[in-house]
């Protein structure tokens, strides 16, 4: 019986994994396969064409969300990373209260923040009116609607999901390390580079996986502060299940987008040789 | 939080797994195919046959009760309608307002019904287009008892008794009726617009908003083009679509809005826009600098109606309510609320009367309802006003991919 416990312990969540993440995955690959249409129902082909079809038609979409996503996540990263240093080393007593500082946008709900930035941004709003009064923009400049303003506002929703981990890995670099480093006679930028960097690597890691992913599924940002030609990934799927109840199209591009972030982050383990990292930041 | 970040949970999650686990994944995923193989099974429903309706309303009687889902701000807060109704009839109500969208409200309907379990309600409110028409053809809605119908009989204009969507009122009684015109910022644009050509002028580049909706932008590309809607064909669609697509390609379109283009308007993003009457009269009410019109070339008129949800607990009761709001007094005090076009004519009449009797602000405002061609369209109004396209489902799946090409590229 003892042997058992852990495995008893185990099994409510094995079951909620089983329950809530295996059997919709396996319903939303199977409905991905059928064909048919809301009315007369949707029957199982094995129509495979379904995720050429939907590929075909909305590439261009599944592109731009991947880039959109890659480029607010090296936003987050190239801003995030400073913070987090900051944070870590320079944040003294009061560390807490920035990390608290840094989450308290979280109480207020992500789709009203991006609706407020819509008013923030208007083109006659708070920023862009003053600007534009001062003459230092033209009358026709505007920010919304413009890609810009998409990439802009998934980078500032994820950030936080940047930095922390990198806090996180930060904090745990012991600072005599880099004074040992220094002792060597590296100097500061030498001590960063070779001791401070590497072992930051799996925060940098982990903030990129917690960020990426989200950003390039997210439908919301688009729809909020896009214009005409910025429609998202995310957008397409909502506009596929509810608007078109086209459920074999809207489940193969759920796969499609699934399948190649995974073998994006895979790849991306694989490069930045994660492992040795990890070990040594390990010892 | 350490711990979170500890180096056994990297390499877990980016080590390959062995062939033993994914043996054991496939194995779980296969009982879940097993599971989900069976599909979405198909309702598609025969028109019920004349005694399967007088049986079923032969077999429900009155329960004193009836729950009434419908979109926001479409009931006066004091609940008037409605009380009048629970004084008269001893029926008590619940009113819910837990209708936003009809895609939604379909997307979530659908399983609960197609499952053949009651939605709870008694009444829902849907505009005419494709939902509802699923929802029909879906078998979802109660064929109503036309014998219940007097007041409605009495005192329905006769444009909302023969719909195009529902031809004798066999599913839905009309709840109220809008347009889709073009709104302008006066504070931006200084002509009066009154063409909808002004949607594709030049003069507006990335000023112009328009809707996402596939059945709302092509019947503006469809009225641009001088064809009829209702009447339209394929190729029409195909010809709608394309002069859509060189509007959007020549950067007129800021962008397509869903109801968030009311704040684009008012905040000056955009100066001219598709927009639905009743948000322009409220943002007017608000003293914002907006201006609603049907172009004369012609807009879109909709229509929100009741029906019976199939596995309703209270048909009859709902029928009595559906009814109850043709009393011209009844229809009266809820449009003098919710400022959209009732199907009760008589109604304009009465605010007339309410005026004469009112004095100062009161009076003004009455007298502008009564009068207001947006709430009392005439008869030349209503021969310019067009329907959505009706479109079978095999129609849709060709009908929505021109649009939404456009819309969402």
């Amino acid at each position: 019986m003892r042997r058992l416990t852990p495995y008893l312990l185990a099994l409510p969540s094995w079951m909620w994994l089983a329950i809530f993440l295996v059997v919709p995955l396996a319903a939303m690959a199977s409905v991905s396969l059928q064909t048919g249409n809301v009315i007369d129902g949707f029957v199982m082909t094995f129509s495979f064409g379904n995720y050429g079809d939907a590929l075909g038609t909305y590439s261009t979409q599944l592109v731009r969300s991947l880039g959109y996503g890659a480029t607010a996540t090296a936003a987050m990263l190239v801003i995030g990373y400073p913070v987090a240093y900051w944070i870590a080393f320079k944040g003294g007593s009061r560390k807490s209260v920035y990390l608290f500082l840094l989450l308290l946008p979280f109480f207020v709900s992500f789709v009203l923040r991006t609706i407020s930035w819509g008013f923030l941004l208007a083109d006659d709003g708070i920023v862009l009116g003053t600007l534009k009064s001062w003459g230092v923009l033209s009358a026709d400049f505007h920010v919304l609607a413009t890609s810009f303003a998409v990439i802009a506002g998934l980078t500032y929703n994820w950030l936080p999901f940047m930095i922390l981990p990198i806090y996180v890995s930060l904090e745990r670099v012991d600072p005599r390390l880099v004074e040992a480093a220094q002792d060597l006679y590296a100097t500061r930028g030498t001590a960063f580079r070779k001791v401070v960097l590497p072992l930051s690597l799996p925060g940098v890691f982990a903030g990129v996986l917690m960020t990426f992913v989200p950003a390039t599924a997210d439908p919301v940002n688009a729809q909020v502060l896009g214009g005409t030609g910025n429609t998202m990934i995310g957008n397409i799927i909502q506009t596929e299940y509810l608007v078109n109840n086209d459920y074999p199209t809207a489940s193969a591009l759920s796969f499609t987008l699934m399948a190649v972030l995974l073998v994006g982050i895979f790849v991306y383990a694989r490069v930045l040789g994660t492992e040795n990292v990890l070990e040594a930041a390990a010892r | 939080m350490n711990r979170l970040h500890s180096p056994a949970l990297y390499r877990g999650m980016t080590q390959p797994r062995t062939r033993r686990d994914v043996f054991r994944l496939a194995g779980l995923s296969a009982a879940g195919l097993a599971l989900a193989a069976c599909g979405v099974q198909g309702q598609k429903a025969a028109p019920p046959k004349a005694d399967a309706v007088a049986d079923y309303w032969a077999g429900q009687k009155k329960n004193g009760k009836v729950v009434f889902a419908n979109w926001p701000e479409y009931m006066p807060e004091d609940h008037g309608p409605l009380k009048k109704f629970q004084q008269e009839t001893g029926i008590s109500y619940e009113y819910k307002e837990v209708i936003n969208e009809n895609t939604e409200f379909f997307g979530k309907a659908d399983p609960v019904l197609r499952a053949g379990q009651p939605l709870g309600y008694d009444i829902v409110v849907m505009t005419n287009g494709i939902q509802l028409q699923h929802m029909f053809e879906l078998g979802y809605a109660v064929t109503l008892d036309q014998s219940k119908m007097t007041n409605f009989q009495a005192n329905a204009a006769e444009a909302y008794k023969n719909r195009a969507y529902d031809p004798g009122n066999k599913y839905t009684m009309p709840f109220a009726s809008g347009f889709t015109g073009i709104a302008y910022n006066t504070k931006y644009v200084k002509d009066d617009i009154t063409s909808i050509q002004a949607m594709f002028d030049a003069k507006y580049e990335g000023r112009v908003g328009m809707m996402a909706d596939a059945q709302e932008i092509a019947n503006f590309g469809m009225i641009a083009l001088g064809v009829d809607p209702e009447k339209s064909t394929e190729d029409d669609w195909k010809k709608a679509g394309e002069k859509l697509q060189a509007q959007r390609d020549a950067g007129i379109v800021r962008k397509y809005y869903n109801q968030d283009y009311i704040d684009a308007l008012s905040r000056g993003d955009i100066w001219v826009s598709m927009a639905w009457s009743g948000d322009v009269f409220q943002r007017q009410l608000a003293g914002e600098p907006v201006k609603f019109l049907i172009p004369e070339e012609g807009g879109t008129i909709w229509t929100d109606n009741m029906l019976i949800p199939k596995g309703a607990a209270n048909p009859v009761d709902a029928m009595m309510l559906m009814d109850f709001l043709y009393k011209p007094e009844i229809a009266a005090e809820l449009d003098e609320f919710i400022q959209f076009v009732t199907p009760v004519p008589a109604v304009q009449e009465l605010l007339r009367e309410k005026a004469a009797s009112a004095s100062g602000d009161d009076k003004k405002a009455l007298l502008d309802m009564a009068e207001s061609p947006l709430m009392f369209p005439t008869e030349a109004d209503y021969a310019k006003l067009h329907s959505y396209t009706p479109l079978t489902t095999a129609q849709e799946q060709v009908f929505n991919p021109i649009f939404q090409s456009v819309t969402q590229a």
